[in-house]
Protein backbone atom coordinates (compact mmCIF):
# COMPACT_ATOMS: atom_id res chain seq x y z
CA UNK A 1 0.00 0.00 0.00
CA UNK A 2 1.39 3.69 -0.58
CA UNK A 3 1.86 6.16 2.04
CA UNK A 4 2.40 8.84 -0.04
CA UNK A 5 -0.10 10.28 -3.12
CA UNK A 6 3.06 10.73 -4.68
CA UNK A 7 3.38 7.29 -6.15
CA UNK A 8 -0.45 7.47 -7.46
CA UNK A 9 0.42 8.52 -11.31
CA UNK A 10 -1.96 9.83 -13.59
CA UNK A 11 0.25 10.58 -17.09
CA UNK A 12 3.64 9.97 -17.30
CA UNK A 13 6.37 11.37 -20.04
CA UNK A 14 9.77 10.54 -19.79
CA UNK A 15 11.23 11.80 -16.22
CA UNK A 16 7.59 14.53 -16.06
CA UNK A 17 4.87 12.90 -14.56
CA UNK A 18 1.46 13.84 -12.82
CA UNK A 19 0.99 12.18 -10.04
CA UNK A 20 -2.04 12.26 -7.26
CA UNK A 21 0.15 15.50 -5.24
CA UNK A 22 -0.10 17.68 -8.12
CA UNK A 23 -3.69 17.15 -9.13
CA UNK A 24 -5.12 17.50 -5.55
CA UNK A 25 -2.89 20.48 -4.64
CA UNK A 26 -4.30 22.02 -7.95
CA UNK A 27 -7.72 20.82 -7.76
CA UNK A 28 -7.84 23.11 -3.79
CA UNK A 29 -6.18 26.04 -5.40
CA UNK A 30 -8.70 26.22 -8.50
CA UNK A 31 -11.57 25.94 -5.39
CA UNK A 32 -9.88 28.46 -2.89
CA UNK A 33 -9.09 31.06 -6.09
CA UNK A 34 -12.70 30.51 -7.41
CA UNK A 35 -14.65 30.75 -4.59
CA UNK A 36 -12.91 33.55 -3.29
CA UNK A 37 -13.77 35.41 -6.40
CA UNK A 38 -17.27 34.79 -6.47
CA UNK A 39 -17.63 35.93 -3.24
CA UNK A 40 -15.52 38.74 -3.23
CA UNK A 41 -17.31 40.15 -6.84
CA UNK A 42 -19.62 42.09 -4.90
CA UNK A 43 -18.44 43.66 -1.58
CA UNK A 44 -21.15 45.51 0.46
CA UNK A 45 -20.37 47.63 3.36
CA UNK A 46 -23.93 47.83 4.57
CA UNK A 47 -25.45 45.49 7.41
CA UNK A 48 -27.05 43.17 4.80
CA UNK A 49 -23.93 41.44 3.33
CA UNK A 50 -24.45 38.09 1.91
CA UNK A 51 -23.89 34.79 4.37
CA UNK A 52 -20.49 34.14 2.40
CA UNK A 53 -19.04 37.24 2.81
CA UNK A 54 -19.92 36.88 6.16
CA UNK A 55 -17.62 33.67 6.64
CA UNK A 56 -14.78 35.82 4.56
CA UNK A 57 -15.15 38.19 7.21
CA UNK A 58 -14.98 36.33 9.87
CA UNK A 59 -12.24 34.27 8.94
CA UNK A 60 -10.12 37.41 8.23
CA UNK A 61 -10.69 39.04 11.73
CA UNK A 62 -9.87 35.74 13.18
CA UNK A 63 -6.59 35.90 11.33
CA UNK A 64 -5.79 39.52 12.07
CA UNK A 65 -7.01 39.22 15.68
CA UNK A 66 -3.79 35.51 15.93
CA UNK A 67 -1.49 37.72 14.54
CA UNK A 68 -1.99 40.75 16.35
CA UNK A 69 -1.96 38.89 19.33
CA UNK A 70 1.13 37.25 18.59
CA UNK A 71 3.30 39.76 17.08
CA UNK A 72 1.65 43.08 18.74
CA UNK A 73 0.76 44.60 15.17
CA UNK A 74 -1.78 43.87 12.35
CA UNK A 75 0.46 43.76 9.26
CA UNK A 76 -0.95 43.29 5.79
CA UNK A 77 1.58 40.86 4.40
CA UNK A 78 1.86 38.90 7.44
CA UNK A 79 -1.75 38.09 6.98
CA UNK A 80 -1.44 37.29 3.38
CA UNK A 81 1.43 34.77 3.23
CA UNK A 82 0.42 33.59 6.97
CA UNK A 83 -3.34 33.54 6.04
CA UNK A 84 -2.98 31.45 3.18
CA UNK A 85 -0.62 29.08 4.36
CA UNK A 86 -3.36 28.42 6.93
CA UNK A 87 -6.44 28.09 4.23
CA UNK A 88 -4.75 26.10 2.34
CA UNK A 89 -3.92 23.59 4.72
CA UNK A 90 -7.11 23.85 6.51
CA UNK A 91 -8.92 23.30 2.74
CA UNK A 92 -6.55 20.51 2.13
CA UNK A 93 -7.37 18.83 5.04
CA UNK A 94 -11.26 18.81 5.56
CA UNK A 95 -11.65 17.85 1.77
CA UNK A 96 -10.07 14.33 2.82
CA UNK A 97 -14.06 13.69 4.03
CA UNK A 98 -14.35 13.47 0.00
CA UNK A 99 -14.42 9.99 -1.41
CA UNK A 100 -11.14 9.32 -3.35
CA UNK A 101 -9.35 12.56 -2.30
CA UNK A 102 -6.01 12.05 -0.86
CA UNK A 103 -4.96 15.38 1.01
CA UNK A 104 -1.83 16.66 -0.84
CA UNK A 105 -0.50 17.38 2.64
CA UNK A 106 -0.20 14.14 2.94
CA UNK A 107 3.15 14.04 0.72
CA UNK A 108 6.00 14.99 1.89
CA UNK A 109 6.93 16.88 -1.43
CA UNK A 110 3.71 19.63 -0.16
CA UNK A 111 4.84 20.07 3.80
CA UNK A 112 8.38 20.40 2.70
CA UNK A 113 6.98 22.95 -0.24
CA UNK A 114 5.16 24.80 2.56
CA UNK A 115 8.08 24.58 5.05
CA UNK A 116 10.66 25.96 2.35
CA UNK A 117 8.04 28.88 2.10
CA UNK A 118 8.59 29.76 5.96
CA UNK A 119 12.08 29.31 5.98
CA UNK A 120 12.72 32.12 3.03
CA UNK A 121 9.44 34.17 4.52
CA UNK A 122 10.87 35.00 7.80
CA UNK A 123 14.64 36.63 6.52
CA UNK A 124 12.49 38.37 3.83
CA UNK A 125 10.18 39.62 6.15
CA UNK A 126 12.73 40.51 8.82
CA UNK A 127 14.94 42.60 6.42
CA UNK A 128 12.22 44.17 4.89
CA UNK A 129 11.56 45.13 8.68
CA UNK A 130 14.83 45.55 9.97
CA UNK A 131 17.44 45.61 7.48
CA UNK A 132 20.25 43.38 6.59
CA UNK A 133 22.39 44.23 9.67
CA UNK A 134 19.50 44.34 11.94
CA UNK A 135 18.68 40.24 10.78
CA UNK A 136 21.98 39.04 11.29
CA UNK A 137 22.30 40.84 14.25
CA UNK A 138 19.41 38.30 16.08
CA UNK A 139 21.73 35.07 15.28
CA UNK A 140 24.20 36.20 17.73
CA UNK A 141 21.59 36.96 20.09
CA UNK A 142 22.16 36.62 23.29
CA UNK A 143 25.77 35.63 22.78
CA UNK A 144 28.01 35.34 19.92
CA UNK A 145 28.47 31.73 20.79
CA UNK A 146 24.63 31.00 20.29
CA UNK A 147 25.38 31.27 16.28
CA UNK A 148 25.98 27.80 15.33
CA UNK A 149 22.95 27.04 17.62
CA UNK A 150 20.45 29.55 16.11
CA UNK A 151 21.39 28.19 12.19
CA UNK A 152 21.10 24.78 13.61
CA UNK A 153 18.23 25.70 14.66
CA UNK A 154 16.48 26.95 12.27
CA UNK A 155 17.02 24.12 9.72
CA UNK A 156 15.40 21.98 12.08
CA UNK A 157 12.30 24.40 12.78
CA UNK A 158 11.82 23.79 9.38
CA UNK A 159 12.34 20.51 8.89
CA UNK A 160 9.86 19.79 12.04
CA UNK A 161 7.47 21.92 10.13
CA UNK A 162 7.26 19.56 7.05
CA UNK A 163 7.45 16.70 8.97
CA UNK A 164 5.13 17.49 11.85
CA UNK A 165 2.40 18.22 9.46
CA UNK A 166 3.43 15.29 6.83
CA UNK A 167 3.14 13.18 10.24
CA UNK A 168 -0.07 13.79 11.21
CA UNK A 169 -2.35 13.96 8.09
CA UNK A 170 -0.41 11.14 6.24
CA UNK A 171 -1.33 8.89 9.56
CA UNK A 172 -4.75 9.98 9.16
CA UNK A 173 -4.82 8.20 5.61
CA UNK A 174 -3.36 5.46 6.38
CA UNK A 175 -4.90 4.40 9.31
CA UNK A 176 -8.21 4.04 7.89
CA UNK A 177 -6.78 2.56 4.91
CA UNK A 178 -5.34 -0.14 7.43
CA UNK A 179 -8.99 -0.42 9.83
CA UNK A 180 -11.06 -0.72 6.86
CA UNK A 181 -9.35 -4.11 6.31
CA UNK A 182 -9.72 -4.98 9.88
CA UNK A 183 -12.08 -3.70 11.65
CA UNK A 184 -15.23 -2.30 8.83
CA UNK A 185 -18.26 0.00 9.18
CA UNK A 186 -17.86 1.86 12.20
CA UNK A 187 -14.53 2.36 13.94
CA UNK A 188 -13.20 4.01 10.30
CA UNK A 189 -15.74 6.36 10.74
CA UNK A 190 -14.47 7.79 14.35
CA UNK A 191 -10.78 7.61 12.78
CA UNK A 192 -11.90 9.84 10.34
CA UNK A 193 -13.18 12.02 12.04
CA UNK A 194 -10.05 12.60 14.84
CA UNK A 195 -8.20 12.97 11.16
CA UNK A 196 -10.59 15.77 10.31
CA UNK A 197 -9.99 17.19 13.70
CA UNK A 198 -6.24 16.84 13.49
CA UNK A 199 -5.79 18.31 9.99
CA UNK A 200 -7.45 21.35 11.52
CA UNK A 201 -5.39 21.38 14.45
CA UNK A 202 -2.54 21.24 12.39
CA UNK A 203 -3.91 24.17 9.56
CA UNK A 204 -3.80 26.64 12.88
CA UNK A 205 -0.50 25.22 14.53
CA UNK A 206 1.65 25.26 11.09
CA UNK A 207 0.69 29.11 10.73
CA UNK A 208 0.57 29.79 14.09
CA UNK A 209 4.37 28.40 14.06
CA UNK A 210 5.07 30.40 10.70
CA UNK A 211 4.17 33.73 12.29
CA UNK A 212 6.24 33.34 16.19
CA UNK A 213 9.01 32.73 13.85
CA UNK A 214 8.32 35.53 11.82
CA UNK A 215 7.53 37.69 14.76
CA UNK A 216 10.57 36.23 17.01
CA UNK A 217 13.09 37.12 13.85
CA UNK A 218 11.98 40.59 13.55
CA UNK A 219 11.92 42.41 16.86
CA UNK A 220 9.60 45.05 17.08
CA UNK A 221 10.05 48.47 18.23
CA UNK A 222 6.54 48.88 19.64
CA UNK A 223 5.53 47.27 22.72
CA UNK A 224 4.98 43.81 21.72
CA UNK A 225 0.89 43.32 24.04
CA UNK A 226 -0.85 46.57 24.34
CA UNK A 227 -1.21 45.49 28.11
CA UNK A 228 2.47 45.80 28.75
CA UNK A 229 2.64 49.76 28.37
CA UNK A 230 2.25 51.55 31.83
CA UNK A 231 -1.33 53.33 32.51
CA UNK A 232 -1.12 57.41 31.63
CA UNK B 1 17.73 -18.06 8.22
CA UNK B 2 18.34 -16.29 4.66
CA UNK B 3 18.71 -12.50 3.76
CA UNK B 4 14.91 -11.41 3.04
CA UNK B 5 13.71 -13.28 6.46
CA UNK B 6 15.92 -11.75 8.89
CA UNK B 7 15.14 -7.87 7.45
CA UNK B 8 11.52 -8.72 8.01
CA UNK B 9 12.38 -9.64 11.21
CA UNK B 10 14.18 -6.91 12.11
CA UNK B 11 12.08 -4.21 10.37
CA UNK B 12 8.54 -5.53 12.28
CA UNK B 13 9.79 -5.58 15.26
CA UNK B 14 11.71 -2.29 15.43
CA UNK B 15 8.33 -0.88 14.15
CA UNK B 16 6.81 -2.18 16.84
CA UNK B 17 9.25 -0.82 19.41
CA UNK B 18 9.71 2.04 18.06
CA UNK B 19 6.17 3.39 18.09
CA UNK B 20 5.14 2.12 21.45
CA UNK B 21 9.04 3.50 23.06
CA UNK B 22 8.76 6.71 21.55
CA UNK B 23 4.65 7.42 22.15
CA UNK B 24 5.40 6.99 26.21
CA UNK B 25 7.67 10.50 26.43
CA UNK B 26 4.87 12.81 24.42
CA UNK B 27 2.41 11.55 26.42
CA UNK B 28 3.71 12.32 29.41
CA UNK B 29 4.85 15.43 28.93
CA UNK B 30 1.77 16.77 26.74
CA UNK B 31 0.18 15.64 30.71
CA UNK B 32 2.08 17.80 32.18
CA UNK B 33 1.64 20.73 30.18
CA UNK B 34 -2.05 20.16 29.93
CA UNK B 35 -2.16 20.35 33.71
CA UNK B 36 -0.44 23.06 33.87
CA UNK B 37 -2.20 25.25 31.69
CA UNK B 38 -5.85 24.27 33.05
CA UNK B 39 -4.65 25.14 36.62
CA UNK B 40 -3.36 28.66 34.73
CA UNK B 41 -7.00 28.77 33.28
CA UNK B 42 -8.57 28.29 37.24
CA UNK B 43 -6.29 31.03 38.41
CA UNK B 44 -6.68 33.39 35.54
CA UNK B 45 -9.82 32.98 33.98
CA UNK B 46 -9.60 35.92 31.42
CA UNK B 47 -6.59 34.96 30.23
CA UNK B 48 -7.82 31.54 28.83
CA UNK B 49 -7.31 32.92 25.19
CA UNK B 50 -3.40 33.43 25.32
CA UNK B 51 -3.25 30.40 27.70
CA UNK B 52 -5.14 27.56 25.11
CA UNK B 53 -3.23 29.30 22.34
CA UNK B 54 0.02 28.81 23.82
CA UNK B 55 -0.70 25.64 25.07
CA UNK B 56 -1.87 24.50 21.89
CA UNK B 57 1.67 25.59 20.15
CA UNK B 58 3.04 23.78 23.06
CA UNK B 59 1.14 20.76 22.64
CA UNK B 60 2.66 20.54 18.73
CA UNK B 61 5.94 21.01 19.71
CA UNK B 62 5.68 18.37 21.89
CA UNK B 63 3.65 15.66 19.96
CA UNK B 64 6.18 16.17 16.83
CA UNK B 65 8.78 13.41 18.61
CA UNK B 66 5.88 10.77 18.42
CA UNK B 67 5.28 11.95 14.79
CA UNK B 68 8.72 11.51 13.92
CA UNK B 69 8.56 8.09 15.59
CA UNK B 70 5.41 6.86 14.06
CA UNK B 71 6.83 8.23 10.69
CA UNK B 72 10.12 5.86 11.12
CA UNK B 73 7.59 2.56 11.87
CA UNK B 74 5.45 3.38 8.62
CA UNK B 75 8.67 3.49 6.67
CA UNK B 76 10.10 0.49 8.26
CA UNK B 77 6.85 -1.58 7.15
CA UNK B 78 5.09 0.23 4.57
CA UNK B 79 7.83 1.61 2.67
CA UNK B 80 11.50 -0.41 3.53
CA UNK B 81 14.16 0.18 1.23
CA UNK B 82 16.02 -2.69 2.70
CA UNK B 83 12.86 -5.18 1.88
CA UNK B 84 12.34 -3.20 -1.66
CA UNK B 85 16.09 -4.69 -2.40
CA UNK B 86 15.73 -8.02 -0.59
CA UNK B 87 12.35 -8.76 -3.04
CA UNK B 88 14.10 -7.36 -5.95
CA UNK B 89 16.34 -10.03 -5.80
CA UNK B 90 19.43 -8.49 -4.31
CA UNK B 91 21.43 -10.99 -2.03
Amino acid sequence: MSISPDSIIFWQLGPLSINATLIYTWLVMLLLIVSAWLITRRLQVTTAISPWQNLLEILVCAITDQIQALSGRASDQHLAFVGTLFIFIITSNLLAIVPGYVPPTASLSTTTALALCVLIAVPLFSITENGLRGYLRHYVQPSVWMLPFNMIGELSRTIALAVRLYGNVMSGTVIIGILISLMPFFFPVVIQLLGLITGVIQAYIFSVLAMVYIASASHSKQPVDKRDTPPT
Amino acid sequence: MDYSSMIAIASVITAGLTISIGSIGPALGEGRAIAQALQSIAQQPDEAGTITRTLFVGLAMIESTAIYCFVISMILLFANPFWIHATAGGG
